[in-house]
């Protein structure tokens, strides 16, 4: 089980190169921070933010756009601590 | 360890512009067709490009293809090779129609027609007034591209790798290409992709410095995988910098900070730029920007514990006219400075943004090498396009918008080239080098039972770190000299590199070592180029290349108006003479570079 999520880990970190350096950056951050931590949900929710095109994920990190789905929310919020 | 061989007409790597582009050719023209890359295809870094792409379709005034020659010549500073030059501009209109055709949402005129805009260094009537010549889709750009490419290649049938790692290059003994070596990210499985027509097309390097606007995938890959096949890299001395990114991030600032007021300050808060530049102050040229900012840095007046940046201060403006006029600096700033703009000033450094060398090729989109006297010879098999290639457009510096221009152009006409070898070749695939596929195994062994080995993370911010210093923007003969020292200890470093994760899937920490193993050839080809050429021409400029009458702003043409070629092998350099010649036109001849 362990090891799953270790092959699951590695495939959305791989999944957060992105085009833009910026985003590079954000999510680098962010595993040094929670990735240890990152439960089910957590992982749910960033491989649904990870589908999205770069300037669109970008726009929601930065502020720029907005969202109203919850479990989008919470995890944008994660992203954009410092 | 064990591989598999799997067939095809045609191997691409890489699947940003370049890449698309080419494959399109090639599967039109029905040939089998395989397109390796790291990630899906529309997240490559050409989604970056913002400003558009050139082309003299005059719809909105008069234009024409020899104007935009004239100013590509004279932004590449005269290293650029005029024929590849005439060839680019000549193109350009078919391949932005073309590209329009493929459904790319190009910004219109009232009257339907391509809208086009401005951009610095495109000119009317040989350099006489800007022009409007840029091609864009509102702010996505490079985003439209490959949305518009990748659909087309799918309607095509090209079929896709995605999270494939290319690892090297199968030249057989007699030069030969014939295909690549690559692993699958999800499995680990390797894999020899064996083929009649090879084109890279990996994009650039730019994450050798430590300050870069690059994307973390740009790693040089297909430059290392060349260099270790014992192809020359050229002219990798020049790199276009940023005057200001984020410090320690790389995140662009815009030069539009400076236009609203900001001002550069040293570690005593002094407004340096008054030395430098008394009339234009923070608003002189990007080179002079660039230069007073690594002087203050190099002479100690730096800022932070290490010195090693300068202050971008715009304090002193309305908070209301920041917001306004300056929208994302705040947001960048809090994100990637840590840094309340409005309150305090933001750290900046002069940033790698683009790299003018590259993999050698002609007009044709094949790699040419020097054999028997001949500076130019193709390479049977090999092709290459886009920013990992040297045209040489781009010559000593790029115009903005050339770049989107060059991976259509270029990857339209290797894909062609290609298609024409391929029809004229034997039907046959010549054999495989069991020598070649057993190299790199030992390489991937090597990786993996590594013990007491280098650590990735820092051995890459030692090379990134010593190629910031010793070959920045701003150039000094003992710091190169230094630095080419500096450079190949750290390349004894990568050679024994150690990872602690051994899995196969999707092991990351793999695969950033495997990175920088193409990183690192190219710091080296960078340093030791930038170390032996002794002049000043577009982005390389050095201290010590002194402006005579003889030698305009240190540009050495009676010496120095050729192409660097970097071997691996002995680490070693070779030159070959810029093709003068256009193809139809005269040449454009040599003048002092001035705007």
């Amino acid at each position: 089980m362990e090891e799953d999520r270790t092959a699951r880990i590695n495939r959305l970190k791989w999944h957060c190169r992105r085009a833009l350096l910026e985003l590079d950056i954000v999510f680098q951050r962010f595993w040094e921070r929670e990735g240890d931590v990152l439960d089910a949900q957590g992982e749910a929710a960033l491989a649904r933010l990870l589908e999205l095109e770069d300037h669109d994920l970008w726009a929601l990190v930065n502020g720029k756009d907005v969202t109203d789905d919850p479990q989008l929310k919470g995890m944008l919020e994660r992203l954009r601590v410092v | 360890m064990s591989y598999t061989v799997r067939k095809f007409d045609a191997v691409i790597v890489g699947a940003g512009g370049a890449g698309l582009r080419a494959a399109i050719q090639l599967s039109e023209a029905g040939y089998k067709t395989a397109v390796l890359t790291k990630v899906f295809p529309t997240r490559s870094h050409t989604v970056a490009a913002q400003g558009g792409v050139a082309a003299s379709l005059g719809n909105s005034e008069e234009d024409n293809w020899h104007w935009h020659m004239y100013d590509t010549v004279k932004g590449s500073d005269w290293l650029g090779d005029q024929d590849a030059i005439e060839f680019m501009c000549r193109k350009a209109n078919e391949v932005v129609v073309e590209l329009e055709h493929y459904g790319m949402p190009f910004d219109r005129l009232d009257n339907g027609k391509i809208y086009q805009r401005p951009f610095g260094g495109h000119m009317s009537n040989f350099g006489e007034k800007p022009v409007r010549r840029s091609c864009a889709a509102a702010d996505r750009t490079g985003h439209a591209m490959l949305h518009a490419m990748y659909q087309r290649n799918v309607k095509v049938n090209t079929q896709f790798f995605v999270e494939w790692q290319a690892l090297d290059l199968v030249r057989d003994a007699d030069g030969d290409v014939l295909g690549v070596i690559a692993m699958d990210m999800e499995t680990g499985e390797v894999v020899v992709f064996h083929a009649k027509a090879t084109i890279f097309a990996t994009g650039g390097s730019g994450r050798i410095y430590h300050s870069s606007t690059n994307a973390f995938i740009n790693t040089g890959d297909g430059l290392g995988m060349a260099a270790r096949a014992g192809i020359p890299l050229e002219d990798m001395e020049f790199w276009q910098f940023h005057p200001t990114g984020v410090a320690g991030a790389g995140v662009l600032i815009t030069e539009g900070v400076r236009g609203e007021g900001g001002i550069l300050r040293n570690s005593s808060g002094e407004r340096f730029m008054e030395r430098y530049a008394p009339n234009a102050k923070d608003l002189a040229s990007r080179d002079v920007v660039s230069r007073a900012m690594t002087t203050e840095i190099n002479e100690g007046r730096g800022c932070g514990p290490n010195k090693d940046f300068v202050l971008l201060d715009i304090t002193h403006l309305p908070p209301e006219t920041i917001m306004k006029r300056l929208p994302g600096i705040h947001e960048i700033g809090i994100q990637f400075a840590g840094v309340d703009c409005l309150k305090e000033p933001l750290p900046v450094v002069p940033t790698c943004h683009y790299q003018m060398g590259g993999i050698p090729t002609n007009y044709a989109g094949q790699v040419v090498i020097p054999k028997d006297g001949n500076p130019s010879v193709p390479v049977p098999g090999f092709y290459a396009a886009g920013e990992c290639a040297c045209a040489s457009v781009h010559g000593a510096n790029r115009l903005g918008t050339n770049s989107l221009l060059d991976l259509l152009v270029f990857g339209k006409s290797a894909g062609e080239t290609a298609v024409a070898d391929l029809k004229a070749g034997s039907s046959a695939h010549k054999p495989l080098p069991q020598e070649v596929i057993d190299k790199t195994l030992a390489r991937l062994d090597r990786l993996n039972n590594q013990k007491g080995g280098s650590n990735v993370h820092e051995t890459r911010l030692d090379m990134q770190r010593s190629m910031q210093k010793h070959a920045g923007v701003f150039r000094f003969k003992n710091l190169l000299q230094e630095g080419v020292d500096k450079i190949l200890q750290v390349a004894e470093q990568v050679a024994q590199t150690e990872i602690q994760d051994k899995s196969k899937v999707f092991n990351t920490a793999r695969i950033e070592a495997l990175e920088l193993d193409n990183l690192i050839e190219v710091a080296k080809a960078t340093m030791v180029s930038a170390n032996a050429r002794t002049e000043s021409r577009g982005a390389h400029v050095r201290d010590d290349a002194t402006d005579t009458p003889e030698t305009p702003d240190g540009r050495d043409d009676k010496n120095w108006l050729k192409h660097s070629l970097w071997y691996k092998d002995g680490n070693r350099l070779d030159y070959k003479p810029v093709k003068m010649k256009p193809l139809s036109v005269d040449t454009i001849e040599l003048k002092k570079r001035a705007y």
